[in-house]
């Protein structure tokens, strides 16, 4: 902690003087932002119709159900982020907000999501938001986060729920379209993390946290990324195979899947000095994009197609 | 206790103007909730809404409860 020049404080301790804003960012916006869209795709991808009062309240209580799966996630991490240049300026290790306060926050914030979901949309989709929240707190946070390296392989599926959950809003059920957009976020979060991991290794390993570069190293972790990767790509275009995308989903997909593969070769391929961060960084931010521009084609083919339905 | 009196300890201006700003944020959110209630409430009913019966008597209600 010293090293980081912080005085992080996780004791839980009550100053009262916590802004809203402060609570706001226990929801981890950046995150937010990335499942509501992801939510929207996979309703305006789902045969059928809802009504726009209850397709709000349905991303409202996706949203917020992820915001308490972040707020949830900050209160059991608070030591571990205190240790991460990445995480050190959150709410909790800065003292901003009790330990406490978090918990209460987030507790309260995922029982008012699923209920709002659950009895105002349908139970279906009621039901996958407890179990994104479930799986992720417990499953992830609290059980593979800090025991095993594949902890992001498998605490994956928590970020990969929401399109399913979105679908399930408007059809009340699930199906194999809705699985395969799971199937998407699913196998893009390992190399997506593992990049960040890579050029992060000295935060993870003073918090103690098991990433694959701190288990197996930079080397297992290159070809691991290039293996998820080759995977990933093929899932990511199948959409267009089943009627999901159109020929615009496919030639984004397909072509930024190029572009992604090339750069997960990069890393792979580029292994010392600053060049190898930086490679790494690269892919890291151009799974993002990616991500938003698959996930934004769809949902442009489906709005385009309903309007001129 | 001591005899002098720290309990309740009182709150700085800080603490007072946060603590405001969180109670307003919170009934703004209560507010919103109530009418996200009854605009559901209002679109899962539709036109039924309109069509319920706008009294039932004791004759009537017995009559719907035997049927």
């Amino acid at each position: 902690m010293a090293e980081l020049g912080i005085q992080a404080d996780i004791s839980g301790t009550r100053d009262n003087t916590s802004s809203v804003g402060d609570f706001f960012e226990l929801m981890k916006p950046r995150v937010m932002s990335l499942v509501v869209f992801t939510a929207l795709t996979g309703m305006a991808a789902a045969p059928g119709s809802i009504h726009p009062v209850l397709a709000f309240i349905a991303i409202l209580a996706i949203s917020i159900g992820a915001g308490a799966s972040g707020a949830l996630n900050m209160w059991y991490d608070a030591d571990i982020d205190a240790q991460m240049q990445r995480t050190v300026s959150r709410p909790v290790p800065r003292g901003r907000v009790s330990a406490e306060d978090a918990l209460a926050f987030g507790s309260f914030l995922s029982a008012a999501s699923v209920l709002m979901l659950g009895l105002l949309v349908n139970w279906t989709a009621g039901a996958l938001l407890a179990l994104t929240i479930g799986f992720y707190i417990f499953v992830y946070t609290m059980w593979l986060k800090r025991r095993t390296a594949q902890n992001i392989v498998i605490g994956g599926a928590a970020g990969a729920f929401p399109p399913m959950i979105g679908w399930a809003a408007v059809t009340g059920g699930v199906s194999v379209e809705s699985m395969l957009l799971f199937m998407i976020i699913f196998l893009w979060t390992p190399p997506h993390f593992w990049a960040l991991s890579l050029y992060r290794c000295r935060d993870y390993e003073r918090a103690g946290v098991p990433m694959l570069p701190v288990v197996a190293g930079p080397t297992e972790t290159r070809r691991q990324i290039v293996l998820y990767s080759l995977v990933f790509i093929p899932v990511a275009i199948s959409p267009y195979f089943i009627g999901l995308g159109g020929l615009s989903y496919l030639a984004v997909s397909s072509v930024l899947g190029a572009v992604f593969l090339k750069l997960a070769f990069d890393v792979r391929r580029i292994t010392e000095g600053r060049e190898a961060d930086a490679a790494a960084k690269k892919l890291f931010l151009f799974s993002i994009l990616y991500l938003f521009a698959v996930f934004g084609v769809m949902l442009i083919e489906k709005i385009v197609l309903r309007v001129l339905a | 206790m001591t005899g002098s009196s720290e309990y309740p300890v009182p709150l700085t201006e800080k603490q007072v103007a946060a603590r405001r700003h969180r109670s307003i944020a919170i009934a703004l959110a209560l507010g919103a909730l109530v009418l996200l209630f009854y605009a559901a409430t209002i679109v899962r009913m539709g036109g039924n809404v309109a069509n319920r019966p706008l009294a039932v008597t004791g004759v009537g209600l017995l009559k719907g409860v035997l049927r």
